[in-house]
């Protein structure tokens, strides 16, 4: 469906003249809604299913995943031989006298053989030659001339084979062992018994508002939300605050007229933001590491003291900070020494001579001027601690967990990490409630970036409307 | 402020330079860390900031070549740092160049032609550019998931639709072109048209030399934007023989199987080429985030 759509869009804008305009515009369009809206889109909509492990596929292949279970009985085991001859191997049944055709047993790849009477074959394989077989043995079905089918069950032994459960009807099935029926509810996208019981695998149906609902009221998500949503905010405004205020003060020094080696200091107090990312949070998590990190070693040595950054929740947080500070404030000493340098020096001078400190000239003149341009680029930064996935999933990955919560949940987690580890960690992987969190998220990060869109307006509108400055 | 005595300069500069240096120091210690590291006996021994008997094993398996230690026994590389590295060069190259190519094209249609509903689009490109990636993962995968039960070359652990996603990377750079374009002098476009150039022509032969300068930029800022991605990469690769080195790097650190030493090798390794273009390019990196953004 979306080809068509692509197809069309294409047809149009490159079909007709008046459209000329658009060709241009047409495939940054595309791959801004064929990569960023629609994906946004279609995991809010995920939100409102139970899009899970338990319910991964589509009704169809439920139901035939279903159809396809099958129990060996036991009580029809009946022993066999193999025998090797022209064009593979044959089976051979002693007790009922039957003989199969021949079938190559290669291992992996299902295969089906009719049985006949026959008499022994004279080349009989000795029981251990046949267990390089078992492979090929075990894919293998085998029907009788009365239709039953047979499977291998053991190393020496065939048995019938009688399905788990039967189709009686559009939307029900029967179950072997206990004759229950079993219907279709596509409200929960299961299989169930009269007595509600559920018969997994599921398949993906809308649940409408559950998830939400759970989010909102199952304490065992609703706990861990709330503490990992303050955690968030409180994350991304320290990041924003601490980045700054050590951006600041180091560009500050950087700007002094009389300092020498700047080149120097600048091109060193950079290098955090220079090295990839993903590689100093990994250097970090080894360095904090409690029993053989250096900065444990360091500690114990200077103070006696071994913090344990990655099993208490406190001192956890503290380190995602200050690794997070160390991460961050190098880009904004950059920004800072750019708005810096706007700053009119006879501002400065005309305070400085009417006997004002330079402390006092730098929080009355310097920053009251910057604060306005670092306005929107410091949300843009709170938005982007907001999310800081990568910061959390390879420094703690949430850790420590909290105790008592029905989903994966840290102490450290932010609400994408959360989420992602929700999604994507092998203790379940629950796409439903990931999307709903998203939509939360979404909205939440919608308000930030309209707040920044506006901020931007404004220092756009103050630039344009004063030229000189 | 304006007349100083000399000796509280002086005191002052001693100062300025002293916080400088020790908070250098402090914040180099890792990298200081990393290189004693990379030179240090086995994975786990702590140690002096001079290894005391330096060795280039980790260096060696780094480079996916066998070391034979003193004692004879030889040691495989753990992992294919060398390959991951390619797999990320390359990503990296094909998806800059796919965004540079949309973005340019997109931008001088911003810029230049008269479209209705030209700011509507701006504004909106501009409010998407700012939802994080993190937010459709979920969906990402389970698209991705779905497209490779038709074609794998589409699906998951594929080189190919990573590529794609990274593709809609193009909506900050349109801005940033943008911004470029816009202070061309208009009397450039009205010179070609009165020539008979086509506005394409008018992109091809105008424009396009002109932007040269914005393009490298462009580019370099998108080549390490891909290369740093880890969980967009993490979501859709997960055999070893095609991870980024942003998802393959974490499995040094895994907690059964810790390996310290060989880490340090492969970080400084795989960090240093990235470290060194970006050096050379953010200069531009930050007149380019600040001014690019607030031309509107």
């Amino acid at each position: 469906m979306i080809v068509l759509l692509l197809a069309l869009g294409i047809a149009l804008v490159f079909g007709a003249k008046r459209f000329y305009g658009a060709r241009f515009i047409f495939p940054g369009i595309a791959a801004v809604l064929i990569f960023i809206a629609f994906p946004v889109v279609y995991t809010i909509w995920l939100g409102f299913t139970n899009y899970s492990s338990f319910n991964l596929l589509s009704y169809e292949r439920a139901v035939e995943v279903l159809l396809s279970r099958g129990t060996v009985d036991p009580d029809t085991e009946t022993p066999f031989a193999v025998a090797e001859g022209d064009g593979g191997y044959r089976i051979w049944l002693p007790d009922a006298g039957l003989l199969s055709d021949p079938v190559e047993l290669i291992e992996g790849e299902e295969e089906a053989a009719p049985l006949a009477p026959a008499d022994e074959p004279a080349a009989l394989l000795a029981p251990r030659d046949a267990i390089p077989l078992r492979g090929g043995l075990q894919t293998l079905t085998l029907t009788t001339p009365e239709g039953v089918e047979l499977r291998n069950s053991g190393l020496r032994s065939f048995a019938r084979v009688t399905p788990e459960y039967r189709r009686t009807g559009e939307e029900t099935l029967e179950r072997t062992e206990d004759g229950a029926t079993l219907t279709a509810d596509h409200s929960v996208g299961f299989f169930t018994t009269p007595e509600g019981e559920r018969v997994p695998p599921g398949w993906r149906v809308g649940i409408g508002l559950d998830n939400f609902e759970r989010i909102f009221t199952s304490r065992g998500v609703r706990g861990p939300m709330l503490t990992i949503f303050v955690w968030t905010v409180v994350f991304a405004a320290l990041s924003v605050v601490f980045t700054f205020a050590v951006g600041l003060t180091l560009a500050v020094i950087l700007q002094w007229p009389h300092l020498r080696g700047k080149a120097f200091y600048r091109i060193a107090l950079i290098l955090p933001y220079a090295v990839p990312a993903f590689i100093s949070i990994l250097v970090f998590k080894g360095l904090f590491n409690q029993s053989f990190g250096e900065i444990n070693l360091i500690l114990e040595a200077l103070f006696g003291v071994r913090p344990d950054w990655f099993t208490n929740g406190t001192t956890a947080r503290v380190m995602l900070l200050i690794v997070n500070t160390w991460l961050g404030y190098p880009y904004m000493m950059l920004l800072a020494m750019g708005f810096l340098q706007a700053v009119p020096e006879d501002h400065k001078k005309a305070a400085a001579l009417e006997g004002a400190s330079a402390l006092r000239v730098f929080f009355t003149i310097t920053l009251p001027q910057i604060i306005p341009p670092f306005l929107p680029l410091m949300i843009a930064s709170f938005a982007f601690n907001f999310n800081n996935l990568v910061l959390v999933l390879l420094l703690t990955n949430g850790g420590p967990d909290i105790p008592g919560t029905v989903i994966p949940a840290g102490r450290t987690d932010i609400l994408a990490s959360f989420t992602y580890r929700m999604a994507f960690d092998d203790s379940g992987t629950q796409f439903g409630l990931a999307g709903a969190i998203t939509l939360i998220i979404f909205l939440i990060v919608a308000t930030m970036s309209y707040l920044n869109f506006v901020a931007l307006r404004r220092a756009a509108a103050r630039r344009s409307g004063r030229p000189a400055a | 402020m304006i007349v100083e005595r000399p000796r509280d300069l002086r005191i002052k500069k001693i100062l300025a330079h002293g916080f400088l240096l020790v908070f250098l120091a402090l914040i180099l210690f890792p990298f200081l860390m990393v290189i004693s590291i990379s030179f240090r006996e086995g994975n786990f021994t702590t140690g002096d900031l001079l290894p005391r008997n330096p060795t280039l094993e980790h260096w060696v398996l780094a480079f996916g070549q066998p070391y034979t230690r003193a004692s004879g026994e030889v040691i495989q590389p753990p992992y294919p740092v060398l390959l991951w590295m390619w797999n990320s060069i390359k990503i990296g190259l094909i998806a800059s160049v796919g965004v540079l190519a949309v973005a340019t094209v997109s931008a001088y249609a911003f810029s230049r032609i008269r479209i209705r509903g030209k700011g509507v689009m701006l504004d909106g490109l501009f409010l998407i550019q700012m939802f994080p990636t993190t937010l459709a993962l979920v969906a990402i995968y389970a698209i991705f998931d779905a497209l490779s039960e038709v074609t794998p070359a589409l699906g998951l652990d594929s080189h190919l639709s990573l590529i794609l996603i990274y593709l809609s990377g193009v909506t900050l750079h349109i801005w940033t072109i943008k911004g470029y374009f816009d202070s061309v002098d208009v009397a450039l476009d009205k010179a070609a048209a009165i020539d008979g150039a086509s506005p394409w022509q008018t992109f091809r032969y105008v424009f396009l030399p002109l932007a040269v300068p914005i393009m490298a930029v462009v580019f370099v800022l998108t080549f390490i934007g891909v290369v740093n991605d880890y969980p967009i990469a993490s979501v859709l690769i997960r055999s070893e023989d095609k991870m980024t080195l942003a998802v393959g790097s974490r499995l040094y650190l895994n907690e059964f199987r810790y390996l310290w030493g060989d880490f340090a090798a492969a970080a400084i390794l795989s960090g240093l080429p990235i470290t060194v273009v970006f050096l050379i390019a953010q200069r531009y990196l930050v007149s380019g985030l600040s001014e690019g953004a607030v031309k509107g």
